[in-house]
């Protein structure tokens, strides 16, 4: 019997090869799925511009709809009497929604996280507040969407209007923006409030002068991420009652009339039957990522820039 | 004698200035809103079900009163059935959702089973692959590797979920299940769970990895220390220590699941049935109220009033399961403090 079949010191097919086995298969496992996430990301941009390469010219940018696929083609355009067709209108709404949405979660937002993180006592109340909070963020956004229809559009009369939108919109962001600004609030120092108290200011003096301007970035970042997440929103403003697709962009000075949106025309033309709605939509879809994506780069900039811990 | 204690750093400071009580009121009503938001919310859902149920008992009555063979038995009818006024069994027991074509009925288990589908189907998709990802960053990763691949998954949560809706039906149904599976139509269940699976892996695996990452060390270098493996450590030690934060993340993604609408509304149809082929059309609570929508329904009407029977049934599910999340997170925390 030589040495090397002793079961003594053999490790092949012993206990400690067979757990590093696994051990290798197991991360090659945790490897791959990791990996899924990101081949789907990338299954999907790559989709979506697929489809949409070449459908996405200024023309498309510049133009209102139409429900002749043909006027979308680009090698279409010189033939056409009545214009190419594209998306602004819903590009105006989109935009026109957003800026609402942002004034009014601006406003409410940030009262909201200075209460709670500034004045608010710890009673009772408070932990209710903090904990509905909460909750508002797991209700799905169609159901905000038939709030926004019950309460907006029928009880207060708006119709289906920019205003209607703007307002079930930032009920739907207002626990992102609330949570984001509490924890930019949070960041700014106590010794920083303590130092304006020891000046004699009053609360509000201190808030004003000393803790929004600390904390200014991080809210912009939050509701910045936040809007992002609205403009995407389709659901909400479809039950609000958004056009599908609208020739004329809304007016900002007239926030009752009616609107149509990026994503509820995307929508409309998804669902549309020619094939060739399925490359417009793409290139709505385009439209819709590089505003989100710009959005989102904005955010980052700010924080980036104004992020002393960095 | 009762003794009041002076809190300085509060009302100390508020005190004389008029301005600093009108802000802390303005603040505080800011505050209040989200209250009244939720108020509002469960007023119109039971405000609008309640109108559903009884409309539909009108409609039946109506139905009945044509038909009777006397006035005074249609009358009858009526009386009866304003006494009873409540369809609420019929609902939530139907097995058939035919809201929009005649005969209308309204049994909500249809809706009940697409939405569970989808919501079972994302589960298989976004669990394993969710919860590897979280070991992976949690264990395995090295920090460089762990700040560029989760934003990269966070991405994945930012996309508008019309643009999933897209990609499953121009890719997933067409590019992968159609050759996989010739049967396969336009509108299914399967290519709608992936998309909702997809679209929720960031969430399990962002919120399983913070729990995993509160698992203190000593419990790692305690298993280490009796000869275990990196395997054994991250799967025997890791994992169960952080059981109920991984639950919690779990519950969250799926209600988040439930209540998805414009991937679910595009990829899977218009088709309310109960069937176990997952490759078949149906329809979800969310793509329901999509349908009625984007169609010309006056107000009033009971398919107006539908929406909000199905919004309260969809909302009852989801704040169930996000309380749950709650209680479950919470059995977890005080482990570890």
């Amino acid at each position: 019997m030589s040495v090397d079949t002793d079961p003594e010191f053999d490790f092949s097919g012993s206990a400690i090869e067979r757990k590093r086995l696994y051990g290798k298969l197991f991360l090659g496992l945790c490897i791959s799925a990791a990996m899924v996430g990101i081949v789907a990301l990338i299954a999907l941009l790559a989709d979506v511009l697929y489809e949409a390469w070449g459908w996405v010219t200024w023309e498309f940018l510049t133009y209102p709809p139409s429900q002749v696929p043909d006027h979308f083609i680009p090698g279409n355009y010189g033939d056409l009497d009545t214009g190419p067709a594209g998306i602004y209108p819903a590009i105006i709404g989109s935009i026109y929604l957003i800026v609402l949405t942002a004034i009014f979660t601006l406003f409410l937002g940030v009262g909201a996280a200075i209460y709670l993180e500034e004045y608010a006592p710890d009673t009772r109340l408070t932990q209710f507040i903090e904990a509905n909070i909460a909750n508002l963020a797991g209700v799905p956004s169609i159901v905000y969407g038939l709030l926004g229809l019950a309460m907006f559009v029928r009880a207060l009369q708006t119709g289906a209007s920019l205003i209607a939108g703007a307002l079930t919109l930032t009920l739907l962001i207002l626990p992102i923006v609330i949570v984001a600004s509490q924890e930019a609030l949070k960041a700014v120092p106590d010794s920083m409030r303590q130092a304006s108290y020891g000046t004699g200011a009053t609360k509000w003096q201190t808030i004003r002068n000393v803790v929004l301007p600390e904390a200014i970035p991080g809210i912009m970042t939050g509701i910045i991420l936040s809007l992002s997440r609205a403009i995407g929103e389709t659901a909400p403003i479809l039950m609000v009652g958004a056009a599908a697709s609208m020739f004329t962009p809304p007016q900002l000075t007239d926030p009752t009339g009616a609107f149509s949106a990026m994503p509820t025309t995307i929508f409309d033309w998804i669902t549309l039957p020619d094939e060739a709605f399925q490359h417009v939509a793409a290139a709505g879809i385009v439209v819709l990522l590089t505003i989100l994506l710009l959005m989102n780069a904005t955010a980052i900039l700010i924080r980036n820039k104004y992020d002393r811990r960095a | 004698m009762s003794s009041e204690s002076i809190d300085l750093s509060r009302s100390g400071n508020d005190v004389g200035s008029l301005g600093d009580r009108i802000a802390r009121y303005a603040f505080f009503s800011c505050a209040f809103v989200t209250v009244l938001t939720t108020l509002a919310i469960i007023l119109v859902l039971v405000n609008g079900a309640v109108g559903f149920f009884r409309e539909a008992t009108l409609v039946e009555l109506l139905g009945g009163t044509l038909s009777a063979d006397s006035a005074a038995g249609g009358l009858e009818t009526l009386r009866e059935g304003l006494a009873v006024q409540v369809t609420i069994t019929e609902f939530l027991l139907g097995t058939n959702w035919s809201p929009l074509i005649e005969p209308t009925s309204y049994g909500v288990l249809p809706l009940v089973w697409g939405t569970l589908v989808v919501t079972v189907g994302s589960a298989l998709v976004a669990i394993p692959v969710g919860t590897l990802t979280a070991i992976y960053l949690s264990e395995y990763a090295d920090e460089s590797v762990r700040r560029t691949l989760k934003p990269i998954l966070e991405i994945l949560a930012g996309i508008p979920t019309i643009v999933y809706g897209f990609f499953a039906l121009s890719f997933i149904t067409p590019t992968i299940l159609q050759p996989l599976f010739p049967q396969t139509g336009t509108f299914n269940a399967a290519s709608a769970a992936i998309v909702v699976g997809i679209m929720i892996i960031p969430m399990v695996s962002s919120l399983s990895e913070d729990a995993m990452s509160s698992v203190p060390d000593s419990l790692r270098n305690a298993a280490y220390g009796l000869g275990a493996t990196k395997f054994e450590v991250s799967t025997q030690v890791v994992v169960p220590s952080s059981l109920s934060g991984i639950l919690a993340a779990y519950v969250l993604a799926l209600s988040r699941a439930i209540g998805e609408t414009m991937a679910v509304a595009l990829a899977m149809g218009m088709l309310p049935q109960i069937t176990t082929n997952p490759l078949e059309e149906m329809q979800t609570m969310t793509s329901y109220m999509v349908q009625v929508g984007i169609s010309d329904v006056s107000v009033g009407s009971i398919q107006y009033q539908s929406l909000f029977a199905v919004g309260l049934t969809l909302f009852a599910i989801t704040f169930t399961m996000n309380v749950l999340s709650i209680w479950v997170r919470s059995q977890y925390r005080e482990e570890y403090q």
